[in-house]
């Protein structure tokens, strides 16, 4: 480390004290660290993954599963409407601690495997939409003319469409095709989030890129021959990722809460596949019987989507303090 | 001004051209006909070929959306496939539940969060401000639908205080308003606090106050004045959720509205009422965003609309 050292000496050779340098990253991340509402929010999203992997895994031929059931499993003779222990009502079986839904399936299994629609599809088009955004962004931005031209006019039409709208239009057209129904309905809601979502990460990231390509150290990488591809993805992009990083913590509760909604609604995940906002849709016609079969996936996705709020309001706190609201 | 609000309003038109080439190129490209409801009877192939031509569907694709468009400017909407009656019916009779529906959350939102973002403000880092943050968290973040069944089983099932489902008399109308407006009451709660602090800080205040004006005056016509202008320009956004929110909310409480008529023709596949109702969703986002534009600069002297 010949540069702190050398920092170290200038300093002591001014008589002040030497800080240990720190980049603005980790900066961040000693903010995002300090904040306890965000460090909670971290901790039960690690956990949900968690269930998620371990919902059922196997390696070679080793099985584990922290799932007391088959999520699809209904058992003979059905113990359907099962309530919860704890309720200590007379329709509780020792067998099913969250109880079981209209078809005798076991609430706890299915809760657990329903959290892996809800975490794959939080990650997986948020992941789409920010390569494809960024990218469209950082090229509008930065040559500007007509690339720019026609990206400005597509975003201004579908800002016009609501983007649940657009997403359950989507869904709802091609739900009954043979793509609609590759991986229980999953592709399709991540295909039709992505093509929702990245226009505004697009629009975001041109308008960070046409702020920063006029300042100073742009116009320093240029003289010194930087090519614009180096210039895009060298100087402009890690300047413009604080509010993109933001953005995308804020998408992935987005995208939990569009499949929760479009399968609430029954044009998400086919069933019987478990997903949170299915199972919310199949147990409420009968809500006045048992309402724990509804209550409880409604709980689950309380919580994951508190969780993914308060870590995105840590982050843009621990990002940019000006952008705090 | 005058010229600006034209050239706004005329952009409106295309706009809603391609919200509808959209809707309708999804609707063409979609597999499936409204007309095989039932895959284990499926109608016989001359009868489908007569519905076709009754419905103008025998034609090529750019015929019947040119034929589509033509129709819309004059308000015809086409007939329910599902239902075979006119859309414009269809909506005129949602409508408006969904539109009382929508104003009584717009104003219960306003009528909550103003106060509560002013207050929270004021009392910036104690426990009012730290307890109506943590609800302004919640209503934003936990979606309408799951808010909706936490109080249906506490007001409903519980206390047995309103009816679950359904429309017409007062007391129906009270959990559905309230959810709906719950979202858009967070949201406009956490722009005014953030507004009025920024307001709260600037010279101007302190000015104010180094001359000896009143606490009240300060707040009321320094800070106030100045600090609901951006609040201004996102109730029209709030306003835009709220209409596609009541669609959730009136399926979810069987309410009798336009929304639930839109999730309806959904689950059917009955494009001319889904078209319909998009095109007629869409136009209120848009004159919904457009009006606060043109608001924003009647309030704010500072923003000069271009050309």
């Amino acid at each position: 480390m010949a540069t702190a050292s050398a920092t170290q000496r200038r300093a002591a050779e001014l008589n002040v004290l030497a800080r240990k340098q720190r980049s603005l990253w980790q900066d961040a991340a000693y903010r995002l660290f300090r904040n306890k509402a965000a460090v909670a929010g971290l901790i039960v999203i690690a956990a949900a993954f968690l269930v998620a992997i371990f919902a059922d895994i196997s390696v070679g031929d080793f099985h584990f599963s922290i799932a007391p059931y088959s999520p699809t499993l209904i058992p003979q003779p059905p113990a359907s409407q099962m309530e919860p222990l704890w309720t200590g009502s007379k329709y509780t079986d020792p067998r099913y601690l969250l109880g079981t839904d209209f078809l005798g399936r076991d609430i706890l299994s299915r809760l657990i495997y329903a959290s892996r629609i809800s975490m794959v599809v939080g990650f997986v088009p948020t992941a789409i939409v920010f390569a494809l955004g960024v990218t469209v962004g950082l090229v509008a931005g930065f040559f500007g003319g007509w690339i720019d031209q026609l990206l400005m006019r597509f975003t201004d039409v579908i800002y016009a469409f609501p983007d649940f709208l657009f997403l359950i239009i989507i869904v709802a057209s091609f739900r009954t095709s043979a793509f609609g129904k590759i991986m229980d309905g999953l592709l399709l809601i991540f295909v039709a989030i992505a093509i929702v979502g990245w226009v505004g990460v697009a629009r975001l990231t041109r308008g960070q890129v046409l702020s920063l390509k006029e300042r100073e150290f742009v116009e320093a990488a240029r003289s010194v021959g930087a090519t614009p591809v180096r210039l895009m993805w060298k100087h402009l992009l890690p300047n413009a990722l604080a509010p993109l990083i933001v953005t995308a913590a804020f998408a992935v509760p987005g995208a939990i809460l569009g499949e929760a909604t479009l399968s609430f609604l029954g044009v998400g995940i086919i069933p019987p596949t478990a997903s949170w906002g299915g199972m919310i849709n199949e147990g409420f016609p009968l809500f006045g019987t048992n309402p724990w079969a509804v209550l409880m996936p409604a709980l689950c996705i309380s919580i994951v989507m508190l969780a993914f709020t308060f870590v995105g309001d840590g982050l843009r706190d621990a990002l940019d303090p000006r952008m705090k609201t | 001004m005058l010229k600006y609000t034209i050239r706004r309003l005329l952009l409106v038109i295309p706009t809603l051209f391609f919200v509808a080439l959209i809707t309708f190129g999804l609707a063409k490209a979609a597999p499936g006909s409204p007309f095989d409801r039932n895959p284990d009877k499926p109608p016989k192939q001359e009868v489908i070929d007569r519905w076709n031509r009754f419905y103008g569907l025998d034609k090529p694709v750019y015929e019947q959306f040119a034929m589509y468009v033509v129709n819309v400017a004059k308000l015809d909407f086409g007939l329910s496939v599902v239902r075979q009656r006119p859309v414009v019916e269809i909506i005129g009779q949602g409508f408006p539940v969904t539109a009382q529906l929508g104003l009584q959350a717009l104003l219960l939102a306003l009528a909550v969060a103003l106060p509560l973002g002013v207050i929270s403000a004021l009392k910036q880092n104690t426990i009012i401000d730290y307890v109506s943050l943590f609800f302004a968290t919640i209503g934003t973040t936990i979606p309408s639908f799951v808010m909706a069944i936490f109080f249906i089983y506490f007001f409903a099932l519980g206390l047995k205080l309103f009816p679950i489902t359904g429309w017409g008399t007062p007391q129906h109308m009270v959990m559905p308003t309230i959810i709906l407006a719950m979202g858009a009451a967070a949201f406009l709660a956490r722009i005014t606090r953030a507004s009025m602090l920024e307001a709260i800080r600037q010279d101007y205040v302190r000015t104010a106050r180094s001359k000896g004006l009143r606490e009240q005056v300060v707040v009321v016509s320094h800070v106030l004045k100045n600090a609901l202008i951006p609040v201004a320009t996102v109730v029209g956004p709030a306003a835009a959720g709220l209409i596609t929110g009541s669609f959730i909310i009136e399926t979810f409480f069987s309410v009798p509205g336009m929304g639930r008529e839109y999730v309806r023709s959904i689950l059917a596949l009955d494009y001319p009422v889904i078209m319909g109702t998009t095109l007629l969703y869409a136009f209120f986002i848009i004159i919904a965003n457009l009006s606060v534009d043109l608001v924003y600069g009647m309030l704010d002297p500072r923003i000069k609309v271009a050309k």
